[in-house]
């Protein structure tokens, strides 16, 4: 229409260079389409691999070999006074009847130093296992009932068939004679697989059969929830402030380049941050979940203004003009209409945030929460550690044992990275509002 | 063209001015939006403001509620006053002046909540009404003003974006009227809409001339000679000429006037 100055003259569109034009740009289009498609196979390979292996490693970490036997609750051993007080009972010497059982179980073994590698079939725990059932139920005393011992964590490899029978005695930790004794438990039924639900409900431990995850799991949770109570008002109220009220100038052009930096400075910077400030002028306890979390809230902070300050930008002037057109002052039209607008955004980021400093390892190094930790903390004060510090330890350990441990807890991560993502998409999709 | 200005406005010096802007001149950083403005808005009647895409009478008509305010960099030099008062003095809350002088926008902007909520929040913010019953009335005459009460009084709870755009329009305007206006600002509210909208919103203004001053920014002309008793035109920032509107659309006194409503430029 426009092309007025070459009157007559017609584009052909069936020549061959325009065909040839054309054949070029499907080809194009087509080889985009499969390089795009490899490479989102490429990293669902990876993801997959990657989650199979620590899968593969991990689950076993979820089951437990227990031993079974008959244990006699000799009255002369535990309450020798008949006083059933419970300082007494707690006092006892359980170890004795934990050697007694194994003892009259195996009477062919004898000698020293066979009896201490019998003595070690069973968990270190063993004892700690009798005394919690009489103090439960001190009606046991006098009566010989059959325990779950919770196994070594030698035999407990070997009943998980990681160490092989089939490689010299001198290449494995769990002896022929250990073997033999197993396999006589396991002739009579009395070798169980069940639930590792002390790796659930118990802190962690030098004896890997005795590990849990419960301590680490209480810590990173109070370690979030301080985190979350510091940096999401701040961030949110940053966010407004800066997105509703302040001025355009310089100054707050300065401000928003410096959030923006502070959410790419390496995570142990601000580690080093929290030692300086928290640990070394305001002598905050070390270890605990209150400076973990403050120093994961300083860190958490410009993601969460950063993604509050989009999710603000994101409604619409029109709704602002409709508020201040009624006479809403700056404040109510923020605070009626902007933010609650804005809130799925906000805790979007709020919970990719914290989902951040939930898999935090580095900056919680700097201020002592890598403590090995045996007590479950019961506050914000108490010494703590968390579930990537507890990978962390556990992935430093010798014993075969924590292999599976390791990867157990790594699941156990990711499965609340998962459930805290997933929640924030479902938040997403459940606020998201049409214009 | 300012003579022209003065000079025509003595023919409706019979009507009180309820808003009169002197020597407004608009800034929007370096750049000049207004230059000059001399215009007398008469109460109780329907005042369009007419002209060419960026001749800045959505500008002005932002200025009479100090809409301006919050653009940032924007300076107003000059003078408005309403009922007397200079809407710009220091002493004056730009708040409340926003709540005596309602405001519909171009695009239909209900706020993502239910009918009833829309048009509770004026009253709400301002502590108009004392409880519930009393609220409830001022939803429904709003409602019932705006014309919009026997389409959405079964549904009151509803979302106000589910409503048409007319619908929402009028959602809008009952929602201006719940604060109870002295004048209410248009900007170009039709724009947005068909042409059956359209006319039930000029219906609309032209009911509610009875009760309030109306000031409409319009790109129709028609629009502005079918409900408008006086109007102004703008270009390039100043006011061009300003009359009844019978007068300014059959016999205009200004070239550009003629050249704009019989669609030679604009």
């Amino acid at each position: 229409m426009t092309d007025t100055s070459t009157p007559g003259k017609k584009t052909d569109w069936a020549s061959p260079q325009l065909l040839a034009k054309v054949a070029q740009r499907q080809r194009a289009e087509k080889r985009f389409r499969r390089l795009g498609l490899s490479a989102i196979v490429i990293a669902l390979a990876m993801l997959a691999t990657l989650l199979f292996s620590i899968a593969g490693k991990g689950y076993s970490a979820f089951y437990q070999t227990r031993l079974v036997m008959d244990v006699t609750f000799s009255e002369a051993v535990i309450d020798p006074k008949g006083t059933r007080n419970e300082d007494d009972l707690r006092a006892a010497g359980y170890g004795g009847i934990v050697r007694d059982t194994l003892r009259e179980t195996f009477p062919d073994v004898k000698s020293r130093k066979d009896l201490r590698e019998l003595f070690a079939l069973v968990s270190k725990g063993a004892p700690m296992q009798l005394r919690d059932m009489v103090l439960d139920n001190p009606d046991l005393i006098g009566q010989t009932v059959p325990v779950d011992f919770i196994a070594g964590d030698d035999i407990d490899m070997f009943n998980k068939g990681f160490i092989p029978r089939d490689v010299p005695e001198g290449d494995r930790r769990v002896k022929d004679m250990e073997i033999a004794w197993f396999d006589q438990l396991d002739a009579v039924g009395a070798v169980k697989m069940v639930f590792n639900s002390t790796f659930f409900t118990s802190g962690d431990s030098r004896e890997p059969e005795l590990a849990g995850i419960w301590g680490a799991i209480s810590g990173s949770f109070y370690t979030l929830i301080v985190t979350f109570l510091i940096s999401f008002p701040i961030g949110v109220m940053s966010a407004i402030y800066l997105e509703e009220f302040a001025p355009q100038n310089k100054f707050t052009d300065l401000i928003e380049v410096n959030i923006n930096n502070l959410a790419a400075v390496p995570s142990i910077v601000f580690g080093l941050l929290g030692l300086a400030l928290f640990l070394n002028v305001a002598h905050l306890p070390r270890s605990a979940p209150l400076v973990g979390g403050l120093t994961l809230a300083l860190m958490t902070l410009p993601t969460i203004i950063i993604a509050s300050r989009a999710a603000i930008r994101a409604v619409p002037d029109s709704i602002r003009e409709a508020a201040l057109g009624l006479g809403a002052s700056k404040q109510q039209t923020a605070f009626h209409h902007v933010l609650p607008l804005s809130m799925p955004g906000i805790l979007t980021g709020t919970i990719i945030g914290l989902s951040q400093a939930l898999g935090e390892t580095a900056p919680l190094l700097m201020i002592g929460m890598v403590a090995f930790i045996v007590d479950i903390p019961g506050g914000f004060t108490d010494a703590a550690t968390v579930l990537p510090v507890q990978i962390f330890l556990w992935a430093d350990s010798p014993e075969r044992a924590f292999v599976e441990k390791t990867s157990g807890a790594i699941l156990v991560l990711l499965g609340f990275l998962i459930f805290m993502n997933a929640l924030a998409v479902l938040l997403r999709k459940k606020f998201e509002r049409r214009w | 063209m300012q003579m022209l200005a003065d000079v025509t406005t003595p023919e409706i010096e019979d009507v009180e001015a309820i808003i009169s802007a002197k020597d407004v001149s608009v800034f929007y950083g370096d750049k000049q939006a207004l230059n000059n403005v001399n215009l007398d808005i008469p109460a109780n009647q329907i005042t369009s403001l007419i002209g060419p895409s960026g001749c800045g009478k959505s500008t002005f008509l932002r200025c009479l509620n100090r809409m301006n305010d919050t653009v940032f960099g924007c300076r107003v030099e000059g003078n408005i006053t309403l009922d007397g008062q200079d809407i710009y003095a220091p002493e004056v809350d730009e708040v409340l002046l926003r709540a005596r002088v309602g405001m519909v926008f171009q695009k239909p902007n209900p706020f993502p909540k239910s009918i009833y909520d829309n048009v509770a929040y004026g009253p709400r913010i301002h502590g108009l009404t004392r409880d519930k019953d009393e609220l409830d009335e001022v939803v429904l005459t709003s409602l019932e003003k705006a014309g919009l009460l026997k389409e959405v009084k079964d549904r009151l709870n509803a979302t106000g974006t589910g409503l048409s755009g007319g619908q929402q329009q009028r959602l809008c305007i009952a929602r201006a009227l719940a604060v109870q206006p002295d004048i209410i600002l248009m900007d170009e509210p039709c724009s947005a809409l068909d042409p059956i909208a359209t006319a039930r919103i000029e219906e609309l203004i032209e009911e509610l001339r009875e009760n309030y001053t109306i000031i409409i920014v319009t790109h129709s002309m028609q629009q502005a000679a079918r409900i408008s008793q006086k109007t102004a035109f703008f270009h390039m920032g100043e006011i061009v000429e300003v009359g009844d509107t019978e007068q300014l659309f059959t016999n205009p006194r200004d070239d550009r006037t003629q050249g704009y409503i019989t669609g030679r430029f604009g």
